[in-house]
């Protein structure tokens, strides 16, 4: 269970635009693998060349040794695609979807119940796809491409648009996908989610890969400073210079904040005095690491 | 076998789920058809409308069986009031005017209606001659039969059945395919359906098999409509219109899929095919027939498809040719197919 991906200097062109530029990773069997970045950082057309959607003007890209563009049935047989949320038969209820998906498949039509409890969508079996929510219409999407039980799964933006909730309950949904064993390989451009679920992340930005680590490591090496956060009044701003030595203190009406590259010294001094209340600290986040490599500039 | 029969259900589902599809397929051409066989039906029996002046001899003294016999063409109402009679024809609520004046006949008509106004000028001839021997006391020594070369049943409907059939089939195809296409592209489902371990064959086929069983179930309604409402009556190779409809699907889908290739949005691909199919039907003789059509018209029609559909049902259903007088049409049919299919699998795009 699980395969391997290799994806050698990958390379894709639009007229001008060098959209993937020199892509080269590995993604072990069973690892859940991310591609971060912001709109038209060329995540979806480097997935699309490793799922076979789009043959690679440059590079190589091998499925356990198949070059998927030449779309094998055997090696279709093993891959799980999710494109967009909407990629659905019209008017068909969520289990006619699985069923006819099924059946391309050659699964037996035993699965579509089985998938249905897997994604939460039982109560939902005989409604059509348009008359979901936009997360059940993910959810049965990510239903569609487990149906046959593949050994890796592609999702391309499997969380856009969906509220706070909806995302947290797909997480769930994509980590019990990973924890049976198989390669998983997300495109997003939310950091916390990539943080969240992936044992790797490849940040990429204008066709390129930036950096590719885990993504404890990737925060490790911004060496961000942490921000200690108290509430209101909880000490003097006086008293909070004091603690904070050389490092910046702001205050205003939230609250006061001290920045330090040692926050275990900050928290000991907070601690003897006893001022915890409202204690917040917060390190960087892949967000950081993002903003850092990609720059802070706006796109749309 | 299986990935096909399922992608086909799927389809059928999602084609007869859709009010608005179904009415344009079926529901829309029937109108036409129930239209169409409402006004033609009574055609034969409409009568011209005449108004008599005072006394007229000829009417008023003719035998019991002429004056049945004009009963079936002419409705006569007497008047004395010459000025509204002819304010009456003018205004075309009457179509003739008849008084008698000495010896003289007179018929007065309007020239706004040619047809009625010729109609009532024949029949008064007739009575008029027939007046005149009978007065000599002869027995007529000639005398007229008539007999048309159709079958007796040939009427209006025995037409437009072909004809608004062709047209919704063509519609039917044309639309299925064409929305069909844009809509699983823009959804992505047509890329989804590329990474399935299936030939994409399946998927066409699949799509081939529902555009076909919805044309039949077009012609089995037509077909019943026309027979049960109308009086319409088959002749002896109709059977010849099912390989002819399949035939016709798959030209219309080629043109279907052409238009879904060219068009952006759903919306831009209804509106092609529209642009195509409606004048294709008027010069196909979908609607009323080209006969009197000024010769360049009779020419574009000949490089329809629909033409070509329209004449082969039109030979094997109502005009009693044999199986035969279908084959030409076939092959015209699955030319154009294999044409215009080959020109859109150039402009085909997997995604937008």
């Amino acid at each position: 269970m699980g395969v391997e991906i290799t994806v050698d200097e990958l390379v894709m062109t639009y007229g001008d635009l060098r959209a993937v530029d020199g892509v080269s990773f590995t993604v072990a069997p069973g690892e859940f693998f991310g591609l971060l970045g912001p709109n038209g950082a060329g995540k979806t057309t480097t997935l699309e060349m490793i799922e076979g959607l789009r043959k690679p003007e440059g590079g190589t890209v091998r499925i356990d040794g198949h070059e998927p563009w030449k779309r094998e049935p055997e090696l279709q047989r093993r891959m799980g695609v999710q494109l967009q949320s909407s990629a659905f038969f019209e008017r068909l209820t969520a289990r006619e979807q699985l069923d006819t998906f099924g059946a391309l498949y050659g699964v037996a039509p035993g699965r579509t119940d089985e998938m249905l409890e897997q994604v939460g969508l039982v109560d939902k079996a005989g409604i059509r796809t348009e008359d979901l929510s936009g997360g059940q219409k993910q959810r049965l999407s990510i239903a569609c491409a487990l149906i046959h039980d593949p050994e890796v799964v592609f999702l391309d933006e499997p969380t856009a648009a969906l509220d706070p909730q909806a995302r947290r309950n797909l997480w769930d949904v994509l980590r019990t996908i990973n924890e049976s064993g198989r390669t998983v390989v997300l495109t997003t451009h939310y950091m916390d989610e990539a943080e969240v679920l992936c044992d790797r992340v490849a940040i990429m930005d204008s066709g390129r890969i930036l950096e590719l680590d885990t993504p404890a490591a990737l925060v490790r090496g911004l060496d961000a400073p942490v921000r200690i956060s108290l509430a209101p009044g909880v000490l003097p701003v006086e008293v909070a210079r004091e603690v904070a030595g050389v490092d910046p203190v702001e205050a205003d009406d939230s609250g006061t904040t001290i920045t330090t590259r040692d926050p275990s010294r900050v928290l000991t001094e907070l601690a003897s005095r006893n001022a915890l209340d409202g204690l917040s600290v917060k390190g960087a986040s892949l967000e950081d690491v993002f903003l850092e490599l990609t720059g802070r500039e706006y796109r749309a | 076998m299986k990935p096909f029969g399922s992608l086909a259900r799927a389809m059928l589902k999602g084609f007869f789920r859709e009010r608005i599809a179904v009415f344009f397929a079926v529901i829309f051409p029937l109108m036409f058809l129930v239209l169409f066989g409402g006004i033609f039906t009574d055609q034969g029996a409409s009568k011209s409308e005449i108004i008599q002046l005072g006394k007229v001899s000829v009417l008023d003294e003719a035998p019991q069986q002429v004056k049945d016999s004009l009963r079936e063409s002419l409705e006569i109402t007497k008047s004395s009031d010459e000025k509204d009679a002819l304010e009456q024809v003018r205004k075309g609520d009457a179509d003739a005017v008849i008084s008698q004046d000495g010896d003289r006949l007179v018929v007065r008509y309007s020239q706004a209606d040619q047809v009625k106004a010729a109609t009532v000028q024949g029949a008064f001839q007739a009575i008029v001659q027939s007046a005149n021997i009978a007065v000599t006391g002869e027995q007529p020594r000639f005398s007229l039969s008539t007999d048309q070369v159709e079958d007796d049943s040939l009427k209006a409907i025995q037409y437009y059945t072909p004809g608004l059939m062709g047209w919704a089939i063509a519609s039917g195809a044309t639309f299925g395919a064409a929305t069909n296409l844009v809509v699983w592209r823009r959804n992505g489902l047509l890329r989804r359906l590329r990474l399935a371990p299936i030939p994409t064959r399946s998927v066409v086929l699949a799509r081939v098999a529902v555009s076909i069983t919805i044309a039949i179930i077009q012609a089995v309604i037509f077909l019943g409509v026309g027979i049960a409402l109308f009086g319409l009556r088959l002749t002896g190779s109709w059977p010849m219109i099912i390989p002819l409809l399949v035939c016709g699907t798959l030209a219309f889908m080629a043109i279907g899929l052409l238009a879904g290739a060219v068009a952006k949005s759903e919306e831009a691909a209804v509106a092609i095919a529209n642009f195509v199919v409606l004048p294709m039907a008027f010069l196909s003789g979908s609607f009323f027939p080209l006969d009197g059509a000024p010769g360049y018209v009779t020419a574009i029609s000949k490089v329809l498809p629909l033409k070509h559909l329209n004449d082969g049902m039109l030979d094997t259903m109502v005009r009693g040719e044999g199986p035969s007088s279908a084959l030409v049409p076939m092959a015209i049919l699955l030319g154009f197919a294999v044409v215009v299919t080959a020109i859109a699998s150039r402009l085909f795009r997997w995604d937008d």
